[in-house]
């Protein structure tokens, strides 16, 4: 497993557990315990969850296991994959503390463009050499 | 693919259907049935929870590297994530639609947080590079 996956995964990994923490306290407030958190932890929750866990775990495995290309570097050029990774990982982090959320989407909207760019060609039958 | 991927598959395939049912009754059955009328965010944690999420584990579990080809999925934490990721949702489906019963939420939550410890603490160390 590449490193860019590598890190890839152990964000998807931290998103997961910090967004099912704001989760499991928004779900147990309505129970009564604990107190109720503030209105942000929803928003926070679902961004976390949503396009933290689940697309960081979908670049970081589509890196790793995408076909790989016959000429010049393995799975091509890592700039675009660390752009991706960069600014999805800030995106989501600027929107989920609710600080400058167009600014986070638009980060987002980067770092998903710079994937689809790395992966366009990867997309593709296998080569076996 | 591990029996523990295979009962986490088939149940992630059993709350996709639970989870798409519950979508055909909600718009018709809301007006009917107090439980149905409060179901959207069961319905949303059945879709991301027991199906994307359990799925993800079942694959991940089965695919990713072991630091030992010996090692098996099959030990407590794998099982614990299994039994309180689906004990939660079962409980937090019963419970959260109807107030009278919100008051066993807080013990869902903590059966969904210690699933999801579990299941990091199990994947962390198989994120590697061989």
């Amino acid at each position: 497993m590449p490193l860019l996956s590598r890190i890839f995964l152990r964000l998807a990994l931290l998103h997961l557990v910090t967004g099912t923490v704001l989760g499991a306290w928004l779900l147990g407030a309505k129970g009564g315990w604990p107190p109720a958190p503030p209105a942000w932890f929803r928003s926070a929750h679902v961004e976390l969850l949503l396009l933290g866990w689940i697309v960081n775990l979908i670049m970081g495995t589509a890196y790793w296991i995408l076909p790989r290309h016959a000429t010049g570097p393995a799975r091509g050029r890592a700039g675009p994959v660390v752009i991706a990774l960069l600014a999805f990982n800030a995106g989501v982090a600027v929107t989920a503390a609710g600080w400058a959320p167009a600014g986070g989407r638009t980060l987002e909207v980067a770092g998903a463009a710079a994937f689809a760019l790395h992966a366009w060609s990867r997309v593709r039958p296998s080569f076996r050499p | 693919m591990p029996r523990l991927s295979r009962w986490l598959a088939r149940t992630a395939l059993l709350h996709l259907v639970a989870a798409l049912a519950l979508g055909i009754l909600m718009p018709a059955g809301a007006a009917r049935s107090p439980w149905i009328a409060g179901a959207w965010p069961v319905y949303i944690h059945l879709l991301v929870l027991g199906w994307v999420t359990q799925l993800i584990a079942a694959v991940a579990l089965w695919m990713f590297p072991r630091p030992d080809r010996r090692l098996t999925t099959e030990g407590f934490p794998g099982w614990a994530f299994y039994g309180l990721l689906n004990a939660g949702l079962v409980l937090r489906a019963i419970a959260e639609p109807l107030p009278a019963l919100n008051r066993l939420l807080p013990i869902a939550a903590l059966m969904h947080l210690g699933a999801i410890l579990a299941l990091a603490a199990m994947l962390w160390p198989r994120i590697r590079g061989r």
